[in-house]
């Protein structure tokens, strides 16, 4: 009798349990898919930026490594080789053609040759790249400092993003930004070569953004515009990047 | 059976565990399955663990699921763990979607959350767990201390150490103090939970935290302290998995010793320990 009880006891309690389980995963589920949840689990996100904001100081450096570090060769993922027939007129000549427009909110509107971005103040620094995914490689890049740049163009006071328009793919066109704290940040740099090369198209040619202490999907490829801008309203889906339109993290530092 | 002597029980209620405890026991009892599962739905994104400082240096992955084609056309998963190959079909590489139709992935479906591939939202739900049960660990140590929960309940004392071969035995045969003794943690417990506490989540976080790449530029090189970026994906993930096999002996031990006295005591404080009181 008591045997018995105990037995089923026990199997109430299984039962109780994975029925528990299965309700709980399946609320979870449901509430990912609201739009109002996503929004309160972000609050991580936002205490991640403040928490790094406020350890790191504005110029630590993420660390960089010997030479002899390198990855084999420098995996390329998302696009690698726009589709937009301009860029491949471009990538066919070399991108002696190539333009790189800076606007937006500057008191010096430009546009530079790939020799202009080459002549800027440059650093080179040999750096792992973190993919989302969970992978990373390490590469040798070589770019003028973004900081550079904006001390000529001179931005507005009331600028507070840098976004960067890459060549189109097709689909969505890829775009990202960063905050001024990043923009002026001595390894931000809008590089032309990977390991001693000029970046090939895969990675990014001619000039790929390297932003070394956030992710990956931050580092957009093809850069052919560079837009300073007060927020995100009206740029696409208004999140601040490709990536961010379709519910990843602006703040990509974690 | 002994009915020819006269036993008496005398029932009392133990106050076992403070309300902060009470309540920072199921903060942590909410979040870990949570990290877990997201967690895993994280690794499904790039499912190969390495050791060093990138995922590409020359050297294969140390561990990777993935699935492979037969000539017939069905697919079939694979686990390769330091070069060797297991067929894992149906639970790694492998494994039904929502729709009962075999599809290619690292962990299965009823593994992760969400269920389906979502990077994204997986990240979400694991960042703000990691706040959250980080914020958790931090409360629970300052009030173990402060309270001097630590010294008096956790940390071994001499008698706990000379008792150690004994209390290991009774473990095996599951042989469980009763009465006055059950109101202290024996031995094997305390150090089951120190470890957790104090080795277990703290190298969790700290190789979670050696994966961000801003987290990376805190002191110039810490990283490699641990064997690079990957290493500490690879520990992150192994520390994970010892984490929920100390769940799975602490709730098996919860039900061996009295499944519903020691869930009350978690919930209201108070555990009944039952005294013989023997007459002639």
């Amino acid at each position: 009798m008591t045997e018995n009880l105990k037995l089923s006891r026990r199997s109430l309690l299984v039962r109780l349990g994975s029925g528990l389980g299965v309700l709980v995963l399946g609320g979870c589920q449901k509430l990912s898919e609201t739009t109002w949840f996503p929004n309160i689990l972000g609050a991580g996100e936002k205490a991640s930026y403040r928490a790094q904001r406020l350890l790191l100081s504005r110029k630590a450096l993420a660390q960089e490594f010997p030479e002899t570090d390198r990855s084999p060769s420098f995996r390329s993922n998302g696009t690698s080789k726009p589709s937009d027939p301009a860029y491949l007129v471009m990538a066919e000549n070399g991108f002696a053609d190539y333009r790189l427009l800076v606007d937006g909110l500057v008191e010096q509107p430009m546009s530079l040759s790939l020799a202009d971005v080459r002549g800027l103040p440059h650093r080179t620094q040999t750096t792992r790249h973190d993919c989302v995914e969970g992978w990373s490689a390490i590469g040798t890049w070589k770019g003028a400092r973004l900081s550079a740049l904006l001390e000529i163009v001179r931005p507005k006071p009331h600028a507070r993003y840098v976004v960067f328009h890459c060549a189109k793919d097709g689909r969505m066109p890829y775009y990202e930004s960063i905050d001024m704290e990043d923009a002026f940040h001595p390894q931000t740099v809008l590089a032309y070569e990977l390991n001693g090369k000029p970046v090939p198209i895969e990675n990014g040619a001619p000039i790929r953004l390297r932003l070394e202490r956030q992710l990956g999907y931050k580092m957009a490829k093809y850069v052919m515009r560079i837009e300073l801008v007060e927020n995100f309203t009206g740029i696409y889906g208004g999140k601040g990047g490709y990536w961010e339109d379709r519910g990843y993290e602006w703040f990509a530092g974690i | 059976m002994d009915d020819s002597r006269r036993k008496r029980t005398r029932e009392e209620m133990y106050y076992r565990h403070s309300l902060p405890v009470r309540i920072l026991h199921w903060i942590t009892v909410i979040a870990l399955p949570i990290l877990l599962m997201s967690g895993l739905n994280i690794f499904n994104a790039h499912p190969a663990l390495y050791w060093g400082k990138s995922s590409y240096t020359g050297a294969p992955p140390v561990m990777q699921i993935y699935s492979r084609e037969r000539n017939n056309g069905e697919l079939i998963g694979v686990t390769r763990v330091f070069g060797q190959e297991f067929t894992t079909t149906g639970f790694l590489g492998v494994s039904r979607n929502s729709l009962g139709n075999p599809d290619d992935r690292g962990f299965p479906s009823w593994l992760t959350l969400p269920g389906n591939r979502w990077l994204s939202m997986a990240r979400r739900w694991h960042f703000f767990f990691a706040w959250l049960l980080v914020t958790d660990g931090i409360a629970f140590v300052g009030y173990t201390i402060m309270s001097r929960h630590l010294r008096r309940d956790l940390l071994p004392t001499s008698n706990d150490w000379r008792s150690i071969g004994r209390t290991f035995i009774d473990h095996l045969l599951l042989r469980h103090p009763t009465g006055e003794a059950a109101k202290n943690y024996n031995v094997l417990q305390k150090l089951a939970y120190l470890s957790v506490i104090f080795l277990l989540f703290p190298l969790v976080i700290l190789n979670g935290l050696g994966m961000s790449p801003g987290m990376d530029a805190l002191f110039t090189g810490w990283v490699d302290l641990f064997g690079g970026r990957e290493s500490m994906r690879t520990i992150h993930f192994m520390v994970a998995w010892a984490l929920l096999a100390f769940v799975a002996i602490h709730v098996f031990q919860v039900i061996v010793t009295g499944f519903w006295n020691n869930l009350r005591s978690m919930i209201t404080g108070y555990y009944r320990i039952s005294q013989e009181i023997e007459h002639d």
